[in-house]
């Protein structure tokens, strides 16, 4: 698919889009599509859920456009459509309440750091690029979904923490806090791999 | 001089320390913290490859089946609003 080279300014795309112009609406699926069904991917860990996550979170965002107000990206928008129709999908599948984004996580326990060893310098070249990302895929896939989500915004699709809050409800504290859970729980499940041949891991706390 | 952090204070702040969001004051602690800490210093330089590395992953290639029923889908709700507009 050629790129054009001049991409036209988001803010004027939405509102050609807003006033009903089919093709500008069209742009802005083909602008986000491949982030939205990641992160459906993400956090429905279910390709089917994952692609009607994808259709009901453009139609949704089609049909309420005139309730985007503008104040924050569009991104941001529909993100958070995703994020809570993403949601409503994991809670149908597992029928139990693990999967709230409120629910009380900060336990304290989960900073603890259980394997220090030394990485490689670049220890993802150890890997092709299959293995590399089915690494990358397990870790983040056995984070709760509480830090899951919150790690894959900030730290994959790249929200802010502020814009992060925003999509999922949080307050900015509570981004922070499941950010660090998630990055130091990322780390452990990574030094596994990642560590440099010949280091002993050794026990700490 | 100030204490030095514990490495439980060091880890709270870490986050805010590798997205570069902490003052100058937070930093100097910190730095002086990992320079005489390695348990510490490893975790900081590991979490940080551990950001990069998932900074890095590609972005999907949305499969062309799942894009055509998603643009189907779209077409039928937009054709659906213009009957709707008309009436």
């Amino acid at each position: 698919m050629p790129v054009s080279s001049q991409i036209p300014d988001e803010a004027d795309v939405v509102s050609q889009a807003r006033v009903g112009d089919p093709k500008a609406f069209s742009e802005l699926v083909r602008r986000y599509e491949g982030k939205i069904f990641r992160l459906a991917q993400h956090i429905t860990q279910n390709r089917e859920d994952a692609e009607d996550v994808l259709q009901e979170t453009f139609l949704k965002a089609y049909e309420h456009l005139d309730q985007f107000q503008g104040a924050s990206k569009f991104y941001t928008w529909i993100v958070r459509i995703a994020v809570n129709q993403a949601l409503m999908k994991l809670r149908k599948r597992k029928a139990d309440k693990t999967v709230s984004m409120d629910e009380s996580i900060d336990t304290g326990e989960d900073t603890v750091v259980r394997e220090i060893a030394a990485w490689d310098p670049s220890p993802e070249e150890r890997y092709s690029k299959e293995e590399l990302n089915s690494i990358l895929e397990s870790a983040v896939q056995s984070l709760a979904p509480a830090y899951r989500t919150v790690f894959i915004l900030r730290d994959v699709e790249e929200l802010s923490t502020e814009e992060t809050a925003e999509a999922l409800d949080l307050s900015v504290p509570a981004v922070k806090s499941r950010l660090l859970r998630a990055r130091l729980q990322l780390r452990d499940k990574l030094t596994r791999y990642f560590k440099r041949k010949g280091d002993d891991a050794f026990a700490y706390m | 001089m100030t204490p030095l952090l514990t490495c439980k204070e060091f880890l709270q702040e870490l986050s805010d320390y590798l997205d570069e969001n902490v003052d100058a004051g937070v930093r100097q602690k910190l730095e002086r913290h990992i320079a005489l800490c390695p348990n510490c210093w490893v975790v900081t330089d590991t979490t940080k490859k551990t950001i990069q590395i998932y900074k890095g992953m590609e972005p999907y290639s949305i499969p062309s089946e799942v894009e055509s029923r998603l643009m189907a889908a779209l077409e039928r709700k937009m054709a659906q609003k213009q009957v709707q507009k008309q009436s």
